[in-house]
């Protein structure tokens, strides 16, 4: 890894332009509204997992033996809200497409910063309203909140729930809205939109299923709170309503919703593979390509969550044939990023191992997702561990994964500082090997019928939840130790430097930190994203442009 | 220094090279968040429809109780209300601070005026036995499953009630552009909050231009 | 304890086998393809490090590679969709002659009544070798009902009924478990299917019980006073029961819905949803009086009625009766005469009130 020559570092930057707690909350640097989020999420992340953890405790053991079985129900039911709602959603937008979008574009910030500082007020206002309802005893219907158990026959806090996400929705339509105008109207000049990095295209794509289908979400989760303070019947059948249409509702938002999760994290894997590799991605336009495809595409399978549900037999193959086709385009990326590092010239940082992780863990995720769409096998699976271990593996060993690999690149950019790579390369493997022995044997599990949401379960599924919660025990080792490691370098870790691994991209020509308006001047850009040959002195003549 | 200059030095963003580039950002965004709002409102018609589709009959029974006249007379309201908001922006451009000033008053008096219409049909409602979980009971003529009309309430209350939310934000937001107006933030060369406000009522007029047939005029015949 | 390691459960139905296999086909391309990229990253990754590959070769593309690897994936997963819907297919279509089962799903156990009249509580008991058709209704919020060894599952509604079916192929207690969350005790809502021998669940269904299922409901039609409007003639103020089930039913707007479980369920609680063609819409509604178990034998005896297994009485004697001289006392003649005024056709007696 070479380092860049040491220049002097300006002495202010983002993280000292200011100082007090009034300048952190009434900020619109996108910079430190990044910082804001990424605090926040972090502590979201272990409340979730917290929650995650007492569950795995419970599954020890066949008998529902350590918490009340109403306890054990809001246990699952606040770990999704929390993890979906307060952490995946916005995860790597929130931070990392708050952080870098302007600088990659070479603008001095997003196009509307105070809306920004807006929308992470109404995240921690939604935030608090789910917090609110954790502490006053709870919700218990699920994060899905089907009817009409959620509307007529829960007794725990679902208005004040269903009010929290209602709130953090508008947190990420407004970033959404923000990350699509900046992208469209704020590109430094010489940046076509074939010149974009990879992780714009993602976070574009992103951002259009946030502002198209999270209003959705949000106007269903109205009626739902509204339904069961005045009884109106809306999707509660005694009352002439109809619960598959919540149903309906509620999907045609939270099957994009797993896009939002996962596309991001797909853009950062395009950056991390071309830099490690030293060359630019394999089939960039079918990679760009394949992000709005599956933004599109997303929009239209909402339905393979209801193939048991109540849906006619013709309905539930129109959305089985659809599902399959999302599916290509994620395999199209993998392939993609698979071939970049042929003839690359490979090193094996931190963030280039989470990229081989994501690689490996979301192809079998993505593949069982293909299992799930067919109609025939999901009749068996569906409401099983099986859902639960291919969600898990999407969501944890996709996004969250690619959430630590985003965490580990750009940490030098965003504090100045490196971290130790000895004891990150070591919790990288923790996670790995953790995550793996948690949720492999999920499939098993939801194979021999092991239904989800179970707070005991008959005797012979017990081998194999030992095994899953040995492995979470990892899996949390290997979280924890970047809380204490990050923590560390903040004081102690070495100066990264401007541009630490050599990096193509706009963000890497400031400073680290960069400087609270990003650029001096705004860049004019002359060259195709990913000059790694230019950057490394490498350019040969005839360059192998294959197909 | 030329008004183009106090322009820029007052309104331009740091991070917009120029006027112009800060005022599409602004347009793009509005009409981006526009079409977010059609999502969301977009879900209430949805489930609308799929009931209207089912339960006709009850919906019929529904929409007769609705009361036209008020219902027209708050569409004339609004309709002429997206008139005088446009006029408030074609005088904003033209650096005319009184006629905008005046164009923003009569806005925001028909945009009141509508919703006090509404709460004098919303107290109609709750004396009829018509709010759904409140004091609910449906006794007219025609063959409906009472249960079904309720549901066609829960919507009319949902729906009109979410539409009377936006209004009020609007509302809000006129109050603003009066206060902002007063002060002179307005130019020819910089305006763009009012052409953006513009948009919005105009949105939530044209919410209400689809709600008053789809809730008031179902099957509707002329009582005599 | 590795030869207790489960792979997939007991295969006691003729849709297990069709979906193992397609399951296993799909292990099998799972690990191919997770071995490929795996295989094609640690390869690439070892023989392109840096120590052994210093200048890396920018390569842009190859839309030829692209098109590969976008049609290969979709030629398999359209394989896949095909084979899929062959078994869904197979799994929604019960065989005609299925003999029926119906299951009322509440918080939190399962109530089966068969049609012989035996009920159950969370055991329910069938026969090898037979299709047998589940009929179920929830009477709260939503279950799901899931047997691993049969490879179904279908979730049970409340305001309507959902169906599923099986042929259990070997005798044994399998597990019974609700698949969708329903409230505290959920992972609670357990049952046992229990697969007999045909003989012995003939014996088993037989032993003491109270009367079929349909004779149940013939007593409930009496005991609400369905048999004062829906008589075994065209006299009724509503339409003769006798052979409608299954077959198409005119409605007063014009469409035709065929009179299924569904069909005769909304009718008893929702009766001015849909108007029999040339009646008016005068029938009360039952909603909130008649339990589901109630409705339930209402259906069955309504299906007796259609295939002919049980009577519609005619009134012996009453004035006024309408244009329609009445039939013989004789129940069985009267029931071959009434056959041929089944509300499909139009009653020329009763003009149709459009509403």
């Amino acid at each position: 890894m070479e380092t860049a020559i040491q220049t002097t570092e300006p002495k202010k930057n983002y993280l000292n332009a200011e100082y007090g707690v009034m300048s952190w909350l009434l900020t619109t640097d996108h910079k430190r509204i990044a910082l804001l989020y990424l605090g926040s999420i972090t502590a979201f992340f272990f409340l979730g997992g917290f929650f995650a953890m007492l569950i795995r405790l419970e599954l020890l053991t066949p008998a529902g033996d350590l918490v009340l079985s109403d306890t054990y129900n809001k246990l699952f039911t606040m770990h999704g809200v929390v993890m979906i709602f307060l952490f995946l959603i916005p995860s790597v937008p929130a931070v990392f497409g708050n952080f870098l979008v302007p600088m990659m574009i070479g603008a001095k910030d997003l196009a509307f910063p105070k809306l920004n500082l807006a929308s992470w007020y109404i995240f921690i206002i939604g935030a608090g309203f789910i917090l609110y309802a954790i502490v006053t005893g709870g919700l218990d219907t699920g994060w899905t909140f089907y009817t009409p158990y959620s509307t007529t026959y829960s007794n725990s806090n679902v208005v004040a729930a269903a009010l929290g996400v209602f709130i953090t929705g508008f947190s990420s339509i407004f970033t959404g809205l923000n990350i699509m105008v900046t992208v469209h109207r704020m590109r430094a000049p010489g940046l076509t939109w074939r010149r974009l990095p990879l992780f714009i295209w993602a976070h574009y794509a992103t951002s259009v299923i946030m502002v198209l289908g999270t209003p959705v979400l949000a106007i269903t989760i109205v009626l739902v709170a509204l339904e069961r303070l005045f009884h109106f019947g809306i999707f509660d059948a005694r009352l002439g309503g109809d619960p598959l249409l919540f149903q309906h509702l509620f999907w045609f938002y939270s099957h994009p919703a797993v896009y939002i999760m996962i596309l991001p994290t797909m853009g950062v894997m395009s950056e991390v593979i071309a830099c490690f590799s030293r060359k630019r991605p394999f089939g960039y336009d079918f990679i760009a390509m394949s992000s709005v495809a599956i933004a599109v595409l997303g929009f239209l399978v909402w339905a393979h969550h209801m193939y048991v549900a109540g849906i006619s037999t013709y309905a539930a193959m129109i959305f089985s044939l659809l599902t399959f086709f999302v599916a290509i385009p994620s395999a199209v990326k993998v392939f993609n990023w698979t071939a970049t590092l042929y003839k690359g010239s490979i090193t094996f940082e931190t963030p280039m191992l989470y990229a081989f992780a994501f690689i490996g863990l979301f192809t079998i995720g993505g593949l069982t997702g293909v299992f799930l769409g067919a109609v025939g096998i999901d009749l068996h699976v569906t409401d099983t561990y099986f859902v639960v271990a291919h969600f898990h593996y999407v969501m944890v060993g996709g996004a969250v994964t690619g959430f630590m690999c985003a965490l580990h690149f750009w940490w030098p950019k965003m504090t100045g500082k490196m971290y130790p790579e000895a004891f990150a390369k070591l919790s990288a493997v923790l996670v790995f090997v953790g995550f793996n022995l948690t949720f492999f044997p999920q499939f098993l599990l939801g194979y021999m019928g092991m239904p989800r949401r179970y707070h005991a379960y008959p005797p012979e599924f017990q081998v194999l939840n030992v095994l899953s919660t040995a492995g979470a025990s990892i899996l949390a080792v290997g979280f924890l130790m970047p809380m204490i490691y990050f923590a560390w370098s903040l004081r102690y870790g070495k100066d990264a430097g401007p541009n630490p691994y050599n990096a193509a991209g706009l963000e890497w020509q400031t400073s680290s930190p960069p400087t609270t308006f990003n650029f001096e001047e705004t860049p004019v850009v002359t060259s195709e994203a990913y000059n790694y040959d230019e950057i490394d002195g490498t350019t040969q003549k005839g360059v192998e442009v294959a197909g | 220094m030329p008004d183009s200059e106090i322009a820029v030095q007052h309104n331009l963003k740091h991070h917009f090279a120029d006027l112009e580039q800060q005022r599409e950002t602004s347009t793009f965004g509005m009409w981006l968040f526009l079409v977010t709002e059609i999502m969301f409102f977009g879900g209430m018609f949805a489930t609308y429809l799929i009931y209207r589709l089912s339960y006709y009959n009850a919906w019929v029974a529904g929409s007769q109780t609705m009361e036209i006249q008020l219902g027209a007379i708050n569409t004339a309201v609004l309709i002429c209300s997206s008139l005088t908001m446009v006029l408030a922006v074609h005088f904003a451009k033209l650096g005319n601070r009184k006629l905008t000033t005046l164009c923003l008053i009569l806005t925001l008096v028909l945009g009141l005026s509508f919703l006090g219409i509404k709460g004098v049909e919303y107290h109609g409602h709750w004396v009829h036995h018509e709010v759904p979980g409140l004091n609910f009971h449906f006794e007219h003529e025609g063959n409906y499953d009472p249960r079904q009309v309720m549901i066609f309430f829960s919507l009319y209350f949902a729906m009109t009630g979410m539409h009377a939310v936006h209004m009020i934000i609007g509302a809000g937001l006129l109050t603003w552009l009066l206060i902002a107006n007063g002060r002179g933030r307005f130019t020819p060369e910089y305006n763009t909050p009012v052409e953006m406000v513009g948009l919005y009522w105009h949105f939530v007029d044209l919410v209400w231009i689809y709600l008053f047939p789809l809730l008031y005029l179902i099957s509707h015949h002329h009582n005599g | 304890m590795w030869s207790n390691l489960p792979l997939f459960p007991a295969r006691a139905s003729t849709m297990a086998g069709h979906v193992d296999a397609l399951y296993f086909a799909l292990v099998a391309m799972a690990a191919f393809f997770t071995f490929l990229v795996s295989a094609l990253i640690l390869f690439f990754a070892i023989r392109y490090r840096k120590e052994r590959n210093p200048v890396a070769t920018q390569i842009h593309g190859s839309t030829a590679l692209e098109l590969l690897w976008t049609g290969i994936p979709l030629g398999i997963v359209m394989i896949i969709f095909v084979w899929s819907s062959v078994i869904f297919f197979m799994q929604t279509r019960p065989p005609k002659g299925a003999m029926e089962v119906y299951t009322v799903g509440k918080q939190w156990m399962w109530k089966f009544q068969h049609t012989e009249g035996q009920r159950e509580i969370n055991e329910l008991h069938v026969p090898a070798g037979r299709d047998v058709r589940m009929i179920m209704t929830s009477q709260d919020v939503i279950h799901s009902f899931y047997v691993p060894a049969f490879r179904i599952k279908a979730d049970v509604l409340p305001g309507r009924y959902t169906s599923t079916w099986f042929h259990a192929t070997t005798p044994g207690r399998y597990h019974l478990f609700c698949a969708e969350y329903c409230g505290t005790q959920h992972s609670g809502m357990l049952g046992e299917v229990i697969v007999m021998e045909p003989a012995d669940y003939d014996r088993w269904a037989s032993g003491g019980v109270d009367g079929s299922l349909a004779s149940a409901g013939e007593k409930t039609f009496q005991q609400y006073g369905c048999s004062m409007c829906h008589r075994g003639d065209a006299a009724g103020r509503g339409p003769n029961l006798m052979g409608v089930f299954g077959r198409p039913v005119l409605l007063d707007d014009g469409r035709t819905v065929t009179a299924d479980e569904s069909y005769v369920r909304e009718s008893i609680l929702n009766p001015g949803a849909k108007i029999a063609s040339g009646f008016k819409n005068i029938m009360p509604t039952f909603e909130g009086q008649l339990s589901e178990e109630e409705v339930i034998g209402l259906v069955a005896y309504v299906k007796a009625l259609g295939n002919g297994t049980a009577n519609l009485p005619i009134p012996v004697s009453e004035p006024n009766s309408g244009t329609y001289p009445l039939a013989p006392k004789a129940e069985g003649s009267a029931a071959k005469s009434d056959k041929a005024t089944t509300p499909a056709k139009t009653e020329p007696a009763k003009p149709a009130a459009k509403q």
